[in-house]
């Protein structure tokens, strides 16, 4: 079976279970929702959001909430023992990953697709200034997360303090995406909208993808052995 | 013998992993290089005339000299000590043969 | 070993020698135009700069190796690199905003990426160290995963500052030196060699020992 089939099985399976049981999709939601309601009370001053907040929220609640996806997620592969079924499956290792990746994914753009309307109605910022650039980069920058989240959250599924370790580790490493995502937001939601730098950032975030993309796929296997 | 013999599913999966990675890398190259050179944001700040320099190199030195010193001496320390509970469970083991 | 033994402390000698000769050298460099003197940090920022980025290589190598070779030597040589990325890397953060402090007015200007990028390397690394403390057994290859991911975003960094030109001065710097600049940069920057292999040999020796020691605790229990 080919390592696309097989991977899209998984993701099949996850996206099923989430689709019946949608606790993933509404705690995340929720969850996102909380962070971007407290960021609206600690940085709007005066009525008016201080500048370049609303991409820099919107950035933030993706890593959060991908953070919590990424752990319950892994978490109930553990509970269930499902994961070493999965890794003992005569498939490739990177079907694996792969497939837990793009369950990850949809999962966070389907967040991202109710959070960035909130956060034009609470920011003020102007969404749908040019679309289809904001898609790219969030879809770009989700990716760039979940490649690394997914690796790391695999990893540490049977370790000591798994839940601490996981942001821990994460985070630093995926600042780069943060980073380029939100300078790329903020060029595009500012007062004079600067598309050049939206589209530089973008294709930092493309450079970033592939890189940790191949990084991902070649430590996948020796990682998840013994 | 056996090892040289290529598979080819595992290498054409392997030369269309590399096409699409290559092909990546180039278009967010070709994004870059279409974006104009400086498109960020400039950052300014003002200097600050008024200080002194002397202080800051001097204490710049001195802690690089002080991490340094402390870094070598807590790694000999560390040495000494394993080296030592190495020696002693070694002619522990020794002893029980 | 015998001969690791014997290059450790001529190499700390020689090391602390030459950084002895330095601030004479440093004093007789010339004091640059735009910056006055405190530009001399600069020969122990980059220096020390350059090291934190080889030790992030040789832990990235390290652990690329043990992770598909499992070889011990290479565990001992990332946890070394890891260690001297972090110990060089906190030079670099303290030295840099004493310079920047006189040179742009703040400490730390959050604006510039070279050095969000840097602090964030560093932070990868220290997260390595964490993990192999307190990550329990088996986070070795956890780690080394780790060690990969971070030693990826060297070339990020480095780029970085040709990319995104904020404030921090960008490479080219360091290729148009003039002579008389030159000469104590070099010095310093062999002074830094001969410190560095000292200490990452030390390093790995203690590690590998530490490991014996283990395994010795282990066969003395059966």
């Amino acid at each position: 079976m080919s390592v696309i089939r097989s991977a899209w099985l998984i993701a099949r399976k996850d996206l099923i279970v989430e689709a019946r049981s949608r606790e993933l999709a509404y705690t995340t939601l929720f969850f996102s929702m909380a962070c971007v309601l407290v960021f609206a009370f600690a940085f709007v001053v005066e009525g008016r959001p201080l500048d370049d907040a609303a991409a820099g929220i919107l950035w933030v609640a993706v890593a959060f909430a991908g953070t919590l996806a990424l752990s319950r997620g892994f978490e109930r592969e553990r509970q269930s023992e499902t994961l070493r079924a999965l890794l003992l499956a005569p498939t490739e290792r990177a079907a694996v990953y792969l497939g837990k990746l793009i369950g990850l994914v949809v999962l966070m753009i389907g967040v991202e697709i109710v959070l960035v309307p909130v956060i034009g109605l609470l920011f003020g910022a102007p969404v749908g200034r040019a679309p289809l650039l904001l898609a790219a980069l969030l879809v770009t920058g989700t990716l760039g997360f979940a490649i690394v989240g997914t690796v790391f959250a695999a990893m540490l599924v049977r370790a000591h303090s798994r839940d601490v370790l996981l942001p821990v580790l994460l985070y630093p490493i995926t600042v780069p995406v943060i980073i380029a995502g939100v300078r790329g937001t903020a060029a595009i939601f500012g007062p004079e909208p600067n598309f050049e730098a939206a589209t530089a950032w973008l294709s930092i975030l493309v450079f970033f993808d592939a890189v940790f993309g191949i990084l991902a796929l070649w430590t996948f296997a020796p990682v998840m052995s013994e | 013998m056996l090892h040289w013999k290529i598979d080819v599913r595992v290498w054409s999966r392997r030369v269309v992993a590399w096409g699409i990675a290559m092909a990546a890398v180039g278009a967010s190259a070709l994004l870059a290089a279409q974006a104009p050179q400086q498109p960020f944001e400039k950052f300014t700040a003002e200097s600050g005339e008024s200080l002194p320099a002397e202080p800051l190199v001097i204490g710049a030195y001195a802690f690089v000299w002080v991490a340094l010193v402390v870094y070598v001496f807590m790694l000999w320390r560390r040495i000494g000590r394993v080296e030592q509970e190495l020696a002693d469970v070694t002619a522990r083991l020794a002893k029980r043969q | 070993m015998r001969v690791a033994n014997r290059l450790v402390p001529v190499l700390l000698v020689i090391a602390a020698l030459m950084y002895a000769r330095a601030p004479f050298m440093v004093d007789a460099a010339p004091i640059e135009s735009t910056m006055g003197l405190v530009q001399k940090i600069f020969y122990f920022h980059v220096p020390s700069a350059m090291m934190t980025f080889l030790a992030a290589f040789v832990c990235g190598i390290g652990s690329a190796v043990y992770l598909w070779r499992r070889s011990k030597t290479a565990d001992a040589v990332a946890v070394a690199g890891a260690e001297l990325a972090v110990v060089f890397g906190l030079i670099v953060m303290v030295t840099g905003p004493l310079w920047a402090r006189k040179a742009w007015g703040v400490w730390w200007p959050w604006g510039d990426v070279r050095l969000t990028m840097t602090l964030v390397m560093w932070m990868v690394f220290v997260a390595y160290l964490l993990l192999r403390r307190f990550g329990g057994p088996g986070s070795e290859i956890l780690a080394s995963a780790v060690g990969v991911f971070g030693t990826a975003l060297v070339p990020f960094v480095y780029v970085s500052v040709n990319y995104w030109r904020t404030i921090h001065p960008s490479t080219d710097v360091v290729s148009t030196l003039p002579p008389e600049m030159a000469w104590p940069f070099r010095w310093a920057i062999v002074a830094f060699l001969a410190l560095f292999t000292a200490l990452l040999t030390a390093r790995i020796r203690l590690e590998t020992n530490r490991v014996a020691l283990e395994e010795a605790y282990v066969a003395l229990e059966d």
